[in-house]
């Protein structure tokens, strides 16, 4: 049985936490599950519990109230769990960076439970289905230098 | 020689692989019926290969014991219902007394051991899941044992080497009015027991989350997901050894036995992809009445002698 990090490579069970999104990202995310993109075929599964999750993907810039639910999201995931911002929103702020109620971009928020949380940005508003799968191809990029590194 | 069937050959390690295939040809098979292309032949192997290496963090609320032994006791139960069935068809004399009953316990097992583990776990959507599967439990079983029992009249023995002895020599007991429409019931409430689709009440994604398996991850929802992988290659083996003369393991026997598995398999699959969740309200009205009523009246139609 191949195991370890290379069969986590081949199988990555993704979360979908919208921390408020305008939606769009959203349906960009679920485009990408349909039988035109077809993921599965990577081994990108859709999973209900964040338990079972080797990936969060998070869109929308993360306003005060949803701040320390994404917060206690990411801790309850099973390490290792990398953390997709996906779309312009969650990357930077977009046009809410300057409103009241932004609590910073995913990458703040996460940082301040765990500093050496891996981050993967898929930039673009809302970023195209092939971006985010790019994104995917540079967080598996990202796996083998972890590999080569243990080494 | 027990420890080397219960851990290579019909046991662990065969029905695992194979098994984990069966999981690959279902995932593949659904996913040309939605014109995908689907995932790759060793994608199952993948997904449990990285289970293993994920941390199980325990929640606070769990009993910790119960939570962690809850997977390994199922493991445990459907690697023995693999063995077993494995073993009495490689050779009917390994039969003994009742092991029909002992084999139909044992595989509801692991069903017990995700309301078990579901309810230690203190997670709210585990619990609702739990008690939606033990519903489901109480459902399919009555009809269930009332097709076995139809199977078991007939031969008029409790072991499976005898029903196996018995098909060798007067016809497999699908060949029958009474043989087609139990074997139906049956297959029907395997699907239920393996919670493949219109009956995945109890993990139903879109109202649960994950269900029974909500707080699961790591090694212990990998346990779970090889103890799926081994009911579905042991339901349709023990559907064959009932009706269809079982398994041979020599010569061309080997193709046929094959073609029968593929047979069910697809039967399985072909259900999960056309049919919608029931509700747990309407599966269990559906076990009971339906389902029953048609058990009954292929015991009845055995008694009649057709
Ligand atoms: S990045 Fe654009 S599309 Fe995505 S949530 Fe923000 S505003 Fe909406």
């Amino acid at each position: 049985m191949p195991l370890g990090l290379n069969s986590l490579k081949k199988s990555i069970w993704v979360y979908h936490v919208a921390c408020s999104p305008c939606n769009n990202c959203d349906i960009e995310i679920l485009d990408l599950l349909t039988p035109r993109f077809d993921v599965e075929r990577f081994g990108i599964v859709l999973v209900g519990s964040v338990r079972h999750a080797d990936a969060l993907l998070v869109t929308g810039m993360v306003n005060r109230q949803i701040k320390p639910r994404l917060q206690q999201l990411y801790l309850q995931a099973a390490k290792p769990c990398v953390v997709f911002a996906i779309g312009s929103c969650a990357v930077n702020g977009n046009f809410f960076r300057r409103s009241y109620n932004m609590a910073g971009p995913v990458d703040r928020v996460i940082k301040e439970v765990d500093p050496n949380a891996i981050i993967v940005y898929v930039p673009g508003c809302p970023p195209k289905p092939e971006s985010m799968i790019s994104g995917v191809v540079k967080a598996i990029g990202f796996l083998d230098n972890l590999k080569a590194k243990k080494k | 020689m027990a420890i080397f069937y219960y851990l290579i050959f019909p046991g662990f390690l065969f029905t695992v692989i194979v098994g984990l295939l069966t999981a690959w040809f279902d995932r593949k098979v659904t996913a040309r019926v939605q014109w995908r292309k689907g995932p790759p032949i060793l994608q199952n192997f993948y997904d449990v290969g990285k289970l293993l290496i994920k941390e199980v963090p325990i929640p606070e609320t769990a009993n910790k014991t119960i939570f962690l032994l809850a997977p390994a006791i199922a493991l445990a139960a459907a690697t023995l219902s693999a063995s077993m069935l494995g073993v009495i068809n490689m050779n009917w004399n390994y039969t003994f007394v009742g092991d029909l009953i002992v084999l139909w316990y044992i595989m509801s097992i692991p069903s017990i051991m995700i309301v078990v583990g579901a309810s230690a776990s203190g997670n709210p959507m585990s619990s609702v899941g739990a008690s939606r599967e033990m519903n489901q439990l109480i459902g399919y079983e009555l009809p269930l044992v009332i097709a076995i029992s139809t199977v078991v009249f007939k031969v008029g023995s409790l072991g499976l080497g005898d029903i196996l002895a018995y098909q060798a020599n007067n016809g497999p007991i699908l060949y029958s009015i009474s043989g087609v429409i139990s074997c139906i019931v049956i297959l029907i409430c395997l699907q239920a027991k393996l919670g493949l689709v219109p009956f995945d009440i109890p993990e139903a994604e879109t109202e649960l989350g994950a269900g029974a398996f909500m707080e699961y991850s790591g090694a212990a929802l990998g346990a779970f997901k090889l103890t799926k992988a081994i009911l579905l290659y042991t339901s349709p083996i023990f559907i064959i050894t009932l009706f269809w003369g079982g398994i041979q393991i020599k010569g061309l026997g080997i193709l046929w036995a094959i073609l029968k598995y593929i047979l069910f398999i697809a039967l399985f699959t072909l259900i999960r992809n056309t049919n919608p969740r029931l509700r747990i309200d309407q599966s269990v009205r559906f076990f009971w009445v339906t389902m029953t009523i048609l058990a009954i009246i292929a015991l009845i139609l055995m008694s009649l002698g057709y």
